[in-house]
């Protein structure tokens, strides 16, 4: 499902296996705890990377485990579920005590690439993966606060627009250059490189963990109301 | 004033008139909301709309010579505020149709003409003879709420202060730019026919109309709030 290693500074969360990670109730129950874990044992200059193995970051909610309620008031129910569910990670995320990477070496689709986008950087593969909010394609709507993710992590409307209301299959190359990427490459291994590398200078800063969060939620005040997260006024004499 | 003409799965708004300007009165308003109407009630699966004009202008904003005619100052005030009231009913009309929208710009647009553009989906323009020009700033006329909530939504970073804040006329590379439009065209034809394939591409992913305006004010959720207009969440897969 997922675990979590740490590497020096690094905590590193993995979705493993090589199916398409899909966000039920349990592997999302399963992130949030191993999130809180981070949180716990954060100090100063920690840095999260989340990645997946296999071709899928991953592909959402599972919408089989849905339609497996056997009618569609069901389907609905369950579907509410996991977007109640996922809140809670998306909120920790946000309120992570670290700078966060979403290493991101296959495809991320609709919650899974909500989950990516939830961190601060997002590094991503140029020759395979797209990003892709399908729920144009599949007459879902989205949840409040995933559109209120995209609205303050996506500046871009043109690019909001289109990946929201157009569906489109974004590749890496195309990420990178519209901003929703910090930076793509070519092949599995020099993203996680990269990444390993970009947790660790951004750990070498030694920053203020706490502070960093609140910096953080202050750029991002309206997703951080609606996930529940309060903004704490800090003022640390360190001069 | 306006023609809707049904094409297979689209609808195509042209705007027509001897007024060449297009000038944006009661009638010309009218007239557009009501084809809207129309458009939305005769949508189904794979709809798509496509606005058009022809010459000179897409559309050159509020018909000031009819604000002005009025008899006194307090009528001119009030048929100003009437022209605000019919655009701000305009802008919910296209939000809440339930099908994609693409402006093929023509010709200039200016002040509640770029308003019109902007409330489409994706916007089209000519890449030569047409450029986008917010005059408000110039001629001294505040830009009500609604509107800069529509530009805050449709609209990013530097370009959103260049649009209202500098006066320019954006002529369609800078517009291609700055992110307003999705590409430019040589010619008026060439700018129409676009709008016209880039509609049928749209129309070919059958999107479900109701789940798709859904979306969209989820997209564009704060200028849902301040025109007053909920969105529904969470539906079936």
């Amino acid at each position: 499902m997922c675990t979590l290693e740490m590497r020096g500074n690094l905590f590193i969360l993995t979705l493993t296996g090589e199916d398409r990670h899909l966000f039920n109730p349990d592997l999302i129950s399963s992130l949030l705890k191993l999130l809180s874990q981070v949180k716990a044992q954060a100090t100063c200059g920690s840095a999260l990377i989340t990645q997946a193995q296999g071709k899928f970051f991953s592909y959402g909610f599972d919408l089989d485990w849905a339609q497996a309620a056997g009618s569609e008031q069901g389907a609905v129910k369950r579907l509410q579920q996991m977007a109640d569910l996922f809140k809670p990670v998306i909120a920790t995320l946000l309120s992570l005590p670290m700078p966060t990477i979403a290493a991101i070496t296959g495809h991320a689709v609709a919650a899974g690439f909500t989950l990516a986008l939830s961190h601060d950087y997002l590094i991503m593969r140029k020759d395979r993966g797209i990003l892709w909010m399908p729920e144009v394609d599949i007459a879902l709507t989205l949840p409040d606060y995933i559109n209120a993710l995209f609205k303050e992590m996506i500046g871009d409307a043109s690019v909001r627009r289109d990946l929201l209301l157009r569906g489109l299959k974004m590749k890496g190359d195309e990420a990178e250059k519209r901003g929703v990427v910090k930076a793509a490459y070519d092949g599995e291994a020099e993203v996680r490189e990269a990444s390993v590398c970009l947790a660790e200078n951004l750990g070498k800063r030694k920053w203020h963990g706490e502070v960093y969060a609140e910096i953080r939620k202050g750029l991002y005040p309206q997703l951080s109301a609606i996930l529940g997260l309060s903004h704490k006024v800090y003022a640390i004499a360190r001069l | 004033m306006c023609s809707l003409e049904k094409r297979g799965n689209l609808f195509i708004l042209i705007l027509t008139g001897q007024n060449g300007e297009h000038r944006l009165n009661p009638n010309l308003f009218s007239s557009i909301i009501s084809a809207l109407s129309r458009a939305k009630a005769e949508s189904t699966r794979g709809s798509a709309l496509v606005t058009v004009s022809h010459g000179k202008f897409f559309c050159n904003g509020f018909d000031l010579d009819w604000v002005n005619a009025a008899g006194s100052d307090e009528e001119t005030q009030q048929r100003f505020n009437l022209l605000l009231d019919y655009l701000k009913q305009l802008v919910l009309a296209f939000i809440s149709l339930p099908m994609p929208t693409i402006a093929a710009v023509n010709g200039h647009a200016a002040a509640g003409g770029v308003v019109l553009a902007l409330c489409h989906d994706y916007v089209l323009m000519r890449r030569h003879r047409s450029v986008l020009y917010m005059i408000d700033l110039d001629l001294g006329i505040k830009i009500p709420e609604p509107f800069m909530a529509l530009f805050r939504a449709k609209i990013s970073g530097s370009a959103r202060r260049d649009l209202l804040l500098r006066g320019l006329k954006i002529k369609g590379e800078e517009a291609l730019k700055m992110g307003i439009v999705e590409a430019v065209y040589d010619g008026e034809e060439e700018v129409t026919n676009s709008g016209i394939e880039m509609a049928d591409d749209l129309a070919k992913r059958n999107w479900h109309g109701e789940f798709y305006v859904e979306i969209r004010k989820g997209l564009y959720s704060e200028l849902c709030d301040i025109l007053g207009i909920a969105s529904k969440a969470i539906a079936t897969p």
